[in-house]
């Protein structure tokens, strides 16, 4: 078992990685960027020390001069499967891959993508925590994480249709945008549909839903595995190509971006005929194109959550914030806001970990923590509904009653209200 | 030949070889490795993202630098200080115009001083930490210690030196000169290096990404 996770954990070296392995000073300054630790002051949720098991393997097997240091004494042991063993825990409950420990790192190296690489590994040997071998088992019965089926997205649809007195286009072939979305938002956050609707409407935007290809979470990117994170891209892929559409719209999902956007095409091998836009790039190219024009604002004081993959890893900054200040009268900002702010602390798949439960909710005090800093917030905008389910669960947990909402539904609500494009 | 000769000589090559040849191998073998050409449409460059990687990574973030002031203090003094011996230090520069030819202005013996303590500071400090802090006393190896404690008695015998007064302090400076250089590309000390590409490989995909942290 250990000498599949080390092939493929080798298999995974390229040269960013060797240069990150040959970099590093352990200076520890990691440690102060991370979550788990700032919530814990345990020394091993060190970002670094996390990727114990790769370092061992790259010095042995990949490092340049290895022989000569090997007739010293100074290459490692061979990773031994027991050492996988002790090492998952870290590698899959107390890393989101949020990439906050970059910042602060004086080489720059990309930990989060290092262990992104590293789960390669574990995934390729199966030692994987039970609650993501229980999501990765639905997702290949179902195509979705938590099991929702195309009838059940029919469901929902049906009774979005009904709240908001519009119809919502299914598999309508040659629409200029198929609208992606997470399993979480079908189940938990439906209103996110209607309020696409709504939007959509208002700009004269031609789109539809698959029901062949609607889940955007890729649970193959969460848990390490290539192969399966390459099947759910080419699913999308598929549909996106059988309907013939322009762009695909990628959710209020964080790994889903970056797994759909940045990923996609190396998984696949080929780029996509389309072009992948996220929900916020698209309304905020909508708002400043005039065809979504803001109304009345939000009165209350409201702060925004970034969620990592979509601003810190996604490159999308600016444009929730100006999405925010359209619709917010008193919109405040968090200490470290924007690339450096602090992740919920169930990102990576941690949310779907049953067995990391007591260790997300630790680290969400810190983020507890960042927005008491700012005082009197009546509602937090969170634009990904994985960390809206692990802020519900903090909240609840930590027994406040701040409102958390999405940002779609922000903008759906505070949309200047105009007679509907004829277009739609 | 004295003892001198042969350290600031044949084992100055030497040494001096080893330090080029191991380098330059360290450095092609991590590059030569080579990566897979990205697929997915760039939002902005990689270039401008490997340059401004490099040069935003020398600048602590101020959000952190509260939490880590120790730390950046200890390094930048160690690095700034170390720095400034060995490039401005006069007997650096003499050595360096008796093999080249070439030569520049000294910093003068209080500028010395001033480095020298700023550099040993900064140094302590750091390897302190190594083991009072359970951060570092946990991701602490051999090479961290090894490397600290070569370069703390080259720059200690390089200030016991400084007088030219004995020849023996001299020869024993070059000696622990030439150690520091042998075993300089094949442990940690290479970061002084191998930072430019990894801070650059983080750049690169940020840049690609239209962001760079």
């Amino acid at each position: 078992m250990s000498e599949i996770a080390i092939k493929t954990l080798l298999a995974q070296t390229d040269s960013d990685l060797a240069a990150y392995m040959e970099a590093c000073v352990h200076c520890g300054e990691c440690a102060e960027a991370c979550h788990f630790y700032e919530a814990t002051k345990d020394p091993k949720y060190t970002p670094t020390f996390k990727l114990a098991p790769l370092v061992k393997a790259y010095k042995r097997h990949t490092a340049p001069l290895r022989g000569i240091r090997r007739m010293f004494g100074l290459v490692p042991d061979e990773v031994t499967e027991d050492e996988l063993r002790d090492w998952e825990p870290l590698i899959y409950d107390s890393c989101t891959m949020c990439g906050r420990c970059t910042l602060v790192c004086p080489m720059g190296i990309d930990i989060a993508g290092t262990i992104r690489k590293v789960r390669e590994g574990y995934a390729a040997a199966g030692i994987v925590p039970e609650g993501l071998q229980e999501a990765r088992q639905h997702v290949e019965e179902t195509g979705s994480p938590m099991g929702v089926t195309a009838k059940a997205l029919m469901a929902q649809i049906k009774h979005q249709e009904q709240e908001t007195g519009l119809p919502i286009p299914v598999d309508v072939k040659g629409a200029d945008y198929l609208a992606l979305l997470s399993s979480m938002e079908i189940m938990g956050y439906p209103e996110i549909i209607g309020a696409y609707a709504k939007i959509f409407k208002h700009a004269g935007l031609s789109w539809t839903i698959s029901t062949e290809a609607y889940e955007a979470t890729n649970i193959g990117v969460q848990i390490g595995s290539g192969p399966l994170a390459k099947t759910l891209v080419q699913k999308v892929v598929d549909a996106a190509e059988k309907l013939g559409v322009k762009h695909v719209i990628s959710p209020e999902c964080g790994h889903a971006y970056g797994a759909l956007r940045w990923a996609g095409p190396n998984l696949i091998g080929r780029s996509f005929d389309f072009e992948v836009v996220h929900i916020i790039e698209l309304l905020d190219q909508l708002r400043r194109d005039g065809r979504i024009p803001a109304g009345d604002k939000d009165g209350r004081r409201i702060t925004l959550h970034d969620p990592c993959q979509i601003v810190r890893r996604g490159g999308l900054l600016k444009e929730p914030r100006r999405l925010m200040d359209d619709a917010c009268s008193d919109f405040v900002e968090m200490e470290g806001a924007g690339i450096a702010n602090l992740c919920c602390g169930g990102g990576g798949g941690v949310s779907a970990n049953p067995r990391a439960e007591e260790l997300k909710i630790k680290a969400f005090g810190c983020k507890m923590e960042q927005i008491g800093k700012i005082g009197g917030v009546e509602a937090v905008v969170v634009p990904c509904a994985n960390c809206r389910g692990v802020f519900e669960d903090g909240l609840d947990a930590y027994d406040s009653d701040l409102e958390v909402i999405g940002l779609g539904e922000l903008v759906a609500d505070t949309l200047k209200d105009l007679p509907p494009s004829p277009a739609g | 030949m004295t003892f001198l000769d042969f350290v600031e000589g044949p084992m100055f090559y030497v040494a001096a070889a080893v330090f080029v040849a191991a380098g330059l191998w360290r450095l092609a073998g991590i590059v030569r490795i080579g990566k897979k050409p990205d697929l997915a449409p760039p939002r902005g460059s990689a270039s401008a993202g490997w340059i401004k990687g490099n040069l935003r990574h020398f600048f602590p973030r101020g959000l952190f630098a509260e939490r880590t002031w120790m730390h950046i203090l200890g390094g930048y003094g160690f690095h700034l200080g170390l720095f400034a011996l060995l490039v401005f230090a006069a007997p650096h520069i003499a050595f360096v115009e008796r093999l080249t030819g070439l030569s520049w202005p000294a910093m003068p013996r209080w500028g010395f001083i001033i480095a020298a303590e700023i550099a040993f500071a900064g140094l302590i400090v750091l390897w302190v930490r190594r083991f009072s802090d359970p951060v570092m006393r946990l991701i602490s190896d051999r090479d961290d210690h090894v490397g600290t404690w070569l370069t703390f008695l080259v720059m200690l015998s390089g200030c016991l030196a400084l007088q030219e007064a004995h020849d023996s302090l001299r020869a024993t400076h070059m000696l622990l000169v030439n150690i520091w250089l042998i075993y300089f590309p094949f442990g940690r000390l290479m970061h002084a290096f191998t930072f430019v590409l990894s801070r650059g490989a983080t750049g690169a995909s940020y840049g690609r990404k239209g962001m760079n942290p």
